[in-house]
């Protein structure tokens, strides 16, 4: 950095102290961030990490005055930006600081960056905004800054909109953006949350790479604790709006003394698998048999445009038995289960539940068979009918089989036992629940239709690492207890590790791999395996392992 | 709140406001918040009670009067009389009954049959495309001329005059319906009722319906108005409901000879009409920021 | 981008079709004798034979459909049977008026509605946002005749600042012109520029929204420029998309304002043809104000290439 501002006191590039953000009213707290103090240092990266709802996004959008002021007000403490002070200013000051002395990255590069807009020009834009350069010069610089991020031929990525790029290629022109004028602090909110392992893994190297040569104070936030093992120099824990514990990332890490902090390490699943007793008498649930979903290729004028989500897939899922189906984005792990669960019609193949083949069944004649098969969503949020209560969501499979109200509230209220909530909360509605107790009713209505294999597709993934233990422990449970063939679908190899006896691998709608848990992570067969499992963040940590 | 889903992009956790619940908020809390629902509600409720009661108290607004023609408005005739000396003030009093309940009329049938055509469309997709495209070809004609032809053939009355201005609002209907469900049916919970054996029938009625009701509340509101505004309009060009039938569009056009001498009998009807459809777009559009802002775009 | 020009194109020719079948089915399933509805109260047992031999009424339906859409692909609307000259001539006659008022009045709402949207989307809940939604809703809730009056009544009777009534072609000298079109357009686009800045306000408010428009302001840009380079041209498609639907509703004022401000157009036309039930021509009408709607809609489709990179498939 060549700026040497007179004022500048110590190293830091970023010093908060204090900082008090008031909530407005009738939130669930009165304060979004309280008394939080740190620091972030020149050529040093600051990992801020702690669950939904911790306050670390408020604050890195407090410090770049990204907050509407009159919903969330800074009422104590300062944010010292390479020692000016960022909470007096007034907003065009700020504005003038923003991207030419602190920028940001963002979670969603595809929403982040103007859809209707060159990406060159984005780039360009930022230096249009701070610097006199002529456009000549501009575009000279953007398409430096492009190398910069190892973006491959920059001339006509330059004239690329948004849509044209991958997920990481719009990450890394973020990146770029954010850096083009060199600023001192970098904000990255959740940079690689939406991006596939091996793509996050790359990312993570180029904001660690870019940080060490420009000597740029990293602020980086995540939820994930496998990143911050990976690119930390320091941690900050954040709870409820506090900062419960801080330090250099080995300390956090390996010996957490907070005890908030000691419960998450314990929460990160390993990614060694467990010893896991095999399952003992072959008594398969599910066959599917060359399984095929072909989307694409209908009408007269689309011709060509073909995609194969799912190819000659096959697989068998025993009773008391769980199969994890992992792959990146578009690998088809959910065509496979939304295939097989009927939502969607597979193209060919044969999917066998209790020798019968519902794979062309017609909706009347699938029916019976439909009890047989269960699914729990990703999205706890969005799983269940807003307008119906929790019982009547559970109990509508059940009677749609015979069963009488009666004896399905009776049914349904065995299984809130079972799935650890009250059974009282049946009168209530799911927006009166937390995602992870969301997740845990969809458990129960599933259980509900005493399926024979109860699919779960991401269905941990929305959820805190803390919550999502618990669903993964409630899910290993009823699985033993109901004698479930389980098909387990995920990204995350570290879930996967914990829950699978046996793991089947997607690439692009094929099957390349397939094996016990154990065996497949020990030794992967396939390129691809190895690469998920090389890029996996923090494989090499132990976390929280002097706590234990 | 301990466990947003870190997924969801955009608002992520910035506030930590509980998401804004489904139960229904106090009642006075919503006027207050929504002053637009209370004042357009009064001014509607004020229209209604005039249409229903204003008759009982008001000359006959078809009582012929030659001696007091085209009489300017004073403390007898307060909104003057027409060339045939009829009370104008009774006469617009009168009218209110009518464009009433011709917007009312349209709105329920527009809404009830858009409604199922909607659900079928967005469900069935064998007919969806079928459907659809009818109901472009029918939004493609002008709603007003589509009426002019169809009442000039099948002749002017009540009945017809309804259906006719009717007809164009419906694919109106069908579209917002349509957007709903196809929205809506790829909602998990829509997808588990399916899993778990839901018969369509109740898929739709339990768990896609509810969602279209909010939305069609606010459009049957907006269908109210502009159906009040087309009766007038065709009552005015000498295309609506049958001319003894003293209806605003009607009086107004009789009016238009005389406007140079005597603009009241066009002014008086005129500001009643605006004022009622005002009340009634009003409500709808307060009904539209309480119910569902996020519907606001799809109106 | 090519194929996609030619599916558009292609996916007008069956709502076209459609309007086609239903114009042709509307008079021919009326209720009663077609014909006889046509000749009107006063007519002999010879009109309304000659009526029907004149709309080929006695043909077999579907015969009647062949012969009419073939005539319909050659230009030919048909004769009207008041004047006995062809609907397309008719038509010919009076199509200056109303191009004249529909484009003055498109011009006028574009350049009034949007800015003003933007603005109270920019400044929601301010007062100028309060200002624009009052009158949105005051714009949808006043018919437009009534509006013509008392825009006659005050400024041309009261303050005689300008004509009462009347229209003057732009080729006898633009000064007349724009004397005489001022009010009508004044009076058409009042519910116009009400739906248009409705949704620009919209459309705007809901792109502010849009990350990229936080990634802009990260950027440290001015307000100005995130409005006008991010927002609003983000927003473009919905608001122009809305211009074009809302030309079915500028159709049904033309014809209103025609009436009230006694210009020659089409939308005389119409009412002429309503007085005198001369059916052709309200389907003549009919036919063409529809194919209008439809092939300016489909430029509007067109021109979504243009404004979103992303639809270029």
């Amino acid at each position: 950095m060549s700026r040497d501002d007179a004022k500048r006191t110590d190293t830091s590039v970023l010093s908060i102290r204090g900082l008090t953000v008031r909530l407005p009213e009738g939130a669930d707290r009165d304060f979004a961030v309280e008394d939080v103090s740190f620091e972030v240092g020149a050529g040093e990266i600051v990992c801020v990490v702690g669950e939904s709802g911790s306050g670390k996004s408020v604050t890195a959008h407090t410090v770049m005055g990204l907050i509407p002021r009159k919903d969330l007000t800074p009422v104590a403490g300062e944010v010292l930006l390479q020692g000016d002070e960022l909470l007096t200013k007034s907003e065009t000051q700020l504005r003038a600081l923003r991207g030419e002395r602190m920028a940001m990255i963002f979670q969603e590069p595809m929403t982040a960056l103007n859809p209707v807009m060159k990406v060159g020009d984005q780039i360009a834009e930022m230096l249009e905004i701070h610097s006199p350069m002529s456009a000549q010069e501009r575009n000279t610089r953007v398409l430096e800054v492009m190398q910069d991020v190892n973006l491959p031929e920059p001339e006509q990525l330059f004239h690329s909109y948004p849509h044209q790029l991958s997920g990481g290629q719009r990450q890394r022109i973020m990146i770029a953006m954010a850096l083009a004028l060199e600023p001192g602090l970098l904000i990255a909110d959740e940079p690689t949350t939406a991006l596939d392992v091996t793509t996050q893994a790359q990312i993570l190297e180029l904001i660690k790479d870019i940080q060490r040569r420009h000597g740029t104070g990293v602020m980086f936030i995540t939820h994930d604790f496998g990143v911050v093992a990976e690119i930390a120099d320091r941690v900050i824990v954040m709870q409820h709006g506090k900062v419960v514990e801080q330090g250099a990332a080995a300390e956090v890490i390996g010996s957490p003394q907070h005890p908030y902090t000691r419960m998450l390490m314990a929460s990160v699943p390993s990614l060694t698998p467990p010893a896991r007793e095999a399952v003992d008498v072959e008594r398969p649930a599910l066959t599917a048999r060359n399984l095929n979903k072909t989307y694409g290729s209908l009408g007269w004028f689309k011709r060509g445009r073909e995609v194969h989500a799912a190819q000659n897939v096959e697989l068998v899922v025993h009773r008391g038995e769980t199969l994890g189906v992992v792959g990146e984005s578009g690998s088809g792990k959910s065509t496979v289960a939304r295939c097989i669960v009927r939502l969607i019609d597979p193209t060919a193949g044969e999917i066998m539940i209790a020798g019968n083949n519902i794979a062309g069944l017609g909706e009347r004649a699938l029916r019976p068979y439909r009890r047989d098969v269960q699914i729990v969503f990703q999205d706890p949020y969005r799983s269940l009918n807003p307008r119906r209560t929790v019982g009547q969501s559970i109990v509508e499979g059940p009677m749609n089989f015979g069963l009488t109200k009666q004896d399905a509230i009776v049914r349904a209220r065995d299984l809130m036992n079972v799935v650890g909530l009250s059974p009282d909360a049946l009168e209530r509605f799911p927006h009166q629940f937390s995602g992870g107790q969301r997740q845990r009713i969809c458990i129960a209505r599933a259980l509900a239709m005493e399926p024979k294999v109860l699919i779960a597709d991401e269905a941990v993934s929305a959820l805190d690492v803390s919550v999502q233990a618990q669903v993964l422990e409630l899910l290993d449970d009823v699985r033993q207890r109901f004698d479930l063939a389980m098909l387990f679908i995920t990204h995350d190899l570290r879930v996967a590790a914990q829950v699978c006896d046996r793991i089947m691998v997607m690439q692009r709608g094929v099957v390349v791999e397939q094996g016990r848990t154990a065996e497949v992570y020990a030794s992967p067969s396939h390129a691809y395996t190895k690469s998920l499992l090389a890029a996996a963040p923090g494989r090499n940590t132990t976390f929280g392992a002097a706590a234990e | 709140m301990t466990d947003t889903p870190t997924s969801s992009g955009k608002t992520d956790e910035l506030l930590a406001v509980p998401p804004s619940s489904a139960s229904d908020p106090n009642l006075a809390v919503l006027l207050w918040r929504h002053p637009s629902i209370f004042w357009g509600g009064i001014l509607l409720s004020i229209m209604v009670l005039i249409a229903i009661f204003g008759p009982l108290f008001t000359g006959d607004p078809i009582e012929l009067n030659p001696i007091k023609r085209l009489k300017p408005p004073s403390g007898e005739s307060w909104f003057g009389t027409d060339y045939l000396g009829r009370d104008t003030f009774a006469r617009v009093i009168y009218g209110a009954r009518v464009s009433l309940v011709v917007g009312l009329a349209v709105s329920i049938i527009a809404v009830s049959i858009g409604l199922v055509v909607g659900m079928v469309s967005g469900y069935i997709r064998a007919l969806d495309a079928v459907i659809m495209r009818v109901m472009d070809g029918l939004m493609s004609i002008p709603g007003i001329l589509l009426a002019i032809a169809l009442i000039s053939l099948s002749g002017a009355t009540m009945m017809t005059v309804v259906t006719a201005i009717m007809i164009p609002e419906i694919p109106r209907v069908v579209r917002l319906v349509r957007s709903v469900v196809l929205s809506v049916r790829e909602e998990p919970y829509v997808e588990a009722a399916i899993a778990s054996g839901t018969k369509l029938h109740l898929v739709l009625i339990r768990h896609i319906l509810p969602n279209t009701i909010a939305p069609l509340i606010v459009l049957a509101t907006y269908i109210c108005g502009s159906a009040m505004l087309t009766e007038s309009i065709l009552g005015f060009i000498g295309a609506g409901i049958p001319p003894e039938i003293p209806s605003w569009g009607n009086i107004m056009s009789e009016g238009r000879t005389y406007f140079q001498l005597s603009p009241w009998i066009i002014f008086y009807p005129g500001i009643a009409l605006a004022i009622t459809v005002l009340a009634v777009n009003v409500v709808g559009d307060g009904l539209r920021d309480t119910l569902d802002p996020r519907i606001a775009r799809k109106m | 981008m090519i194929g996609y020009i030619f599916r558009r194109i292609l996916a007008t020719v069956p709502v076209m079709g459609v309007v086609a079948l239903f114009v042709f089915l509307m008079l021919r399933l009326s209720p009663g004798d077609p014909a006889a509805v046509i000749a009107g109260d006063y007519a002999t047992a010879e009109d309304i034979i000659r009526i029907r031999e004149q709309l080929g009424l006695n043909e077999p339906i579907v015969v009647q459909f062949v012969t009419w859409i073939g005539s319909l692909l050659q230009g030919d609307l048909g004769i009207s049977i008041f004047t006995n000259l062809p609907v397309t001539t008719l038509i010919g006659q009076r199509l200056e008026p109303t191009i004249s008022l529909t484009l003055t009045t498109i011009i006028f709402t574009v350049v009034v509605a949007v800015p003003l949207g933007t603005l109270a989307a920019w400044k929601s809940g301010s007062l100028i946002d309060r200002f624009v939604m009052l009158f949105s809703v005051g714009g949808f809730s006043v018919p437009v005749f009534v509006l013509g009056y008392i825009m006659i009544y005050v400024i041309s009777m009261e303050l005689r600042w300008l004509p009462v009534q009347g229209y003057k072609s732009i080729f006898d000298g633009v000064w007349p012109f724009v004397r005489h079109i001022i009010l009508p357009t004044l009076t058409l686009s009042v519910i116009f520029i009400a739906l248009v800045s409705r949704m620009t306000r919209a459309s705007v408010m809901e792109v502010l929204q849009e990350d990229y428009v936080r990634t802009a302001r990260a950027k440290g840009q001015s307000e100005l420029k995130v409005l006008l380079r991010h927002a609003l041209r983000n927003a473009a498609v919905p608001i122009v998309t809305v211009i074009g639907l809302g030309i079915a509703l500028l159709i049904g004022g033309v014809v209103v304002t025609e009436s009230v401000y006694n210009i020659p157009g089409l939308g005389r036309l119409v009412l002429d043809a309503i007085l005198k039930r001369d059916y052709p021509i309200i389907q003549g009408l009919i036919l063409l104000f529809s194919f209008v709607y439809i092939l300016i809609n489909l430029l509007i489709d067109l021109s979504y290439c243009f404004f979103d990179p992303r639809i270029r498939y």
